[in-house]
């Protein structure tokens, strides 16, 4: 299912006239959304949206275009590449990039391992998930931002649960949970000194489902991942993981092909499918919905190494 | 479906982060796996029982120390209604938490220790919800089980606490006892307690009208960011775009422009780049103008014959957040009021308002965290505010240290 550019561009005028006569929880949550993003277009020099081809990113650009139309996003979308991303990911990043005509900057995890001589983690659960970071701030430093809009959620972590939607980062990315800013009304307060930088969350009071309800009213095409398909994968720990040259095998891991979608999608080494066979948007809304397990606990490997990962990684200057 | 945002409050302890856990477990809101984390993290502490205050307290050193530091926000939901439930700390160093998380708050439930009744930080919260104008107010008194259920014991710290109430400004209060540990009149009736013929607190948290709570009349509009595409077919495009404080505006409507005072007419509303004909508070529209003028982020759009005061000189309650330093008069911030930002001084310190008491405590030299009090201030540009207490989204402002970059008072113009 690849995108068609038409359908990103959303509902029609009589549709939305419908919507607005009853206000509910999703045009609330829409409505603060794309307050913060103007927020962001207001108070800072350099801002952008950080970018991976997920649900929640493409939720970000959605409201990205909703905020400033009939003018184009001001900022550029950035993704930082792992090299293990899933092919239909960055397809769609490129072609959604293209129509909108929005500005895409990729930065490699690679080339920071080569350049700055970094020790990859090997074995068979090797990840460059946490390697990300060096890049990330290595892509602010370069261009200078001074803020990145990201499409983290609250209710996905217990140590995003805490986090500020303005989420100050000193000069070395780091989140310090302890001494965050107050964060008043519907002030945000963006003043930072050169080399600071904030990282804003405008989806932070959105969870899992009301983005896929989202999705749906805005009639938003997504990567084919998301729906089930029939894949060969590695079955590792009850987890069920692309097969991919990228993760590295052992006489444990059983290969299968199974019919799955991917809840969420991240880098390969960590991100797992589940077994599915909600091929639309209701159905797989009709499967969350009734689902007892969360987003991250069935498929985020990265967060069940230990108790606070989430809360490490940010404090070392992840989103 | 609509949205109710709730806050926990009261002092260390009261079982704040236990009754939202309990909450979202008998709504069947927690789910499996988050349920074992929490199942897992409980024996490693050897708390006996599974510890619900761990749904919330996510933080490494909230969990060491069985405390919660700063909010934590939970999401659930009931056949009527989403809720976003906002977990405050109790104790009294993190108070500025508090704050952020019940600014935003359309109701508080103020938790009280049945053991201890009302207490310090039970004042201290319930003057800061009073203060910040939180529409409705829900007193648990929690750890019923730990009085014997007592009816006796409940109205004593009831009467106690209407008493307190009577020098505050909260227009709507319920009074309410339960158990969070073990869920009496959180989401199911208590057997324990058959004297009490209320509600429960989920039904309370059901059917509170928070629609009639906004500020409908006054149409207000902080410019964010002026939209200019520049192009060939948009080439005469200036589009202000921002979120509608309170009020209502439509097309045709005569406005004025502030703080420049210029006047002119809605010639249209955009949502999302397609036209709409009104937008009411909350609502991120897009406004133009039917005159040609110089307009920035910073200004505001309000209707032409219903206007904010316009002044340099401001009186404001302020809640004191810097530990590191005091403020004095003399003193020099940067205020931001709606999307504005404008060097200002404090003039004088009028009165501090004592947290026991309520009284007014008059030559105050200086103001350390968390400290309360009404305070002057002078402007370096124009101000169009509207009282807090009569508008809460054109009434706020904070106060921002111009070296630290810190957010260090919450006021609220008076
Ligand atoms: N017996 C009894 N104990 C309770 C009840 N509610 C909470 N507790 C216990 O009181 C202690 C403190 O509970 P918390 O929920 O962490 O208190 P808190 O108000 O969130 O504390 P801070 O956030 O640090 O201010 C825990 O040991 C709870 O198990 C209750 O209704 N009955
Ligand atoms: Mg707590």
């Amino acid at each position: 299912m690849s995108i068609s550019v038409k359908e990103v561009s959303g509902i029609s005028e009589q549709e939305a006239d419908e919507r607005r006569k009853t206000p509910d929880y999703l045009d609330q949550l829409e409505a603060e959304a794309i307050y913060i993003m103007r927020e962001v277009a207001g108070q800072f020099e350099r801002p952008a949206l950080l970018f991976s081809g997920g649900k929640d990113s493409i939720t970000l650009v959605r409201l990205a275009q909703k905020a400033f139309a009939p003018g184009k996003i001001p900022f550029p979308l950035v993704h930082v590449d792992t090299g293990h991303n899933f092919i239909e990911a960055i397809n769609y990043r490129d072609e959604l990039a293209e129509s909108l005509g929005a500005k895409l900057v990729v930065r490699y995890v690679e080339d920071t391992i080569k350049a700055k001589g970094l020790k990859e983690q090997t074995g068979k659960n090797a990840s460059r998930n946490w390697l990300q970071t060096f890049t990330l701030l290595d892509t602010i430093e370069e261009f200078e931002f001074d803020a990145c809009i990201g499409g983290a959620r609250r209710d996905e972590e217990k140590a995003r649960a805490k986090e500020r939607i303005f989420s100050f980062r000193d000069e070395f990315g780091q989140w310090d949970p302890k001494r965050q800013r107050p964060e008043l009304w519907n002030l945000f307060n963006g003043r930072i000194s050169k080399g600071e930088n904030v990282r804003v969350f405008p989806i932070s009071n959105w969870t899992e489902l009301d983005v896929w309800a989202y999705l749906k009213r805005e009639k938003i095409a997504l990567p084919s991942i998301y729906f089930a398909h029939e894949r060969e994968l590695i079955l590792r720990d009850g987890h069920l993981l692309n097969n991919t040259p990228v993760i590295e095998k052992d006489e444990n891991d059983q290969i299968v092909t199974r019919t799955v979608r991917f809840r969420t999608v991240g880098d390969m080494t960590c991100t797992a499918a589940v077994e599915s066979n909600a091929a639309t948007l209701d159905e797989v809304i009709a499967e969350i919905t009734v689902s007892r397990i969360s987003e991250r606990g069935e498929t985020r490997i990265d967060d069940q190494q230990t108790e606070a990962a989430m809360e490490d990684r940010k404090k070392g200057g992840y989103f | 479906m609509d949205l109710l945002r709730f806050i926990t409050a009261g002092s260390v302890d009261d079982g704040k982060s236990t009754l939202i856990g309990r909450l979202l477990y008998d709504t069947k809101n927690i789910l499996a796996d988050q349920m074992e984390a929490i199942e897992r993290a409980s024996k490693s502490r050897n708390v006996g029982e599974i510890d619900l205050a761990l749904l919330t307290d996510g933080l490494r050193s909230e969990r060491e120390q069985g405390i919660t530091i700063d909010v934590a926000y939970k999401y659930f939901q009931t056949p009527s209604r989403k809720f976003i439930s906002i977990d405050a700390p109790g104790h009294i160093q993190y108070t500025r938490n508090m704050v952020t998380g019940a600014s935003n708050a359309d109701l508080a439930i103020i938790l009280v220790d049945a053991r201890h009744g009302v207490v310090e930080q039970t004042r201290r919260h319930s003057l800061i919800a009073s203060m910040l104008g939180i529409p409705h107010v829900i007193v648990a008194i929690n750890k019923m089980d730990l009085i014997g259920n007592s009816e006796d014991g409940y109205l004593q710290i009831a009467q106690a606490y209407k008493e307190l109430a009577e020098k505050l400004n909260i227009k709507d209060l319920t009074i309410i006892p339960v158990s969070a540990l073990n869920g009496d009149n959180i989401v199911d009736r208590s057997e324990n307690m058959p004297w009490y013929t209320g509600e429960t607190l989920l039904t309370m948290l059901e059917t509170v009208n928070v629609l009639k709570d906004q500020n409908q009349d006054d149409a207000r509009f902080a410019v964010q960011y002026v939209i200019r595409p520049q192009t060939e077919e948009l080439h005469d495009y200036r589009g202000y775009a921002g979120r509608i404080q309170s009020g209502t505006f439509k097309k045709g409507d005569a406005v004025k422009v502030l703080p420049s005072e210029q006047e002119s007419k809605i010639a249209k509303i955009e949502f999302g780049g397609n036209e709409i004909d009104s937008a009411s508070v909350l609502e991120s529209v897009t406004i133009l103008l039917e005159d040609d003028i110089d307009i920035s982020r910073g200004d505001s759009i309000v209707s032409l014959n219903n206007s904010p005061v316009i002044s340099q000189d401001l009186e404001a309650i302020v809640c004191w957040m810097d530990d590191k330093k005091t403020l004095k008069a003399g003193n020099k911030y940067v205020l931001q009021h709606g999307t504005s930002r404008s060097r200002c001084s404090v003039r004088d310190i009028e009165y501090q308002i004592d947290i026991n008491s309520y009284e007014k405590l008059d030559e105050v030299e200086s103001l350390k965290l968390n400290d309360v009090a009404r305070i002057v201030l002078r402007t370096a540009q124009p101000i169009a505010y509207d009282p807090y207490q009569k508008n809460r989204a054109n009434g706020a402002a904070i106060l921002i240290d111009e070296t630290s970059n810190v957010t260090v008072g919450a006021c609220m113009i008076e």
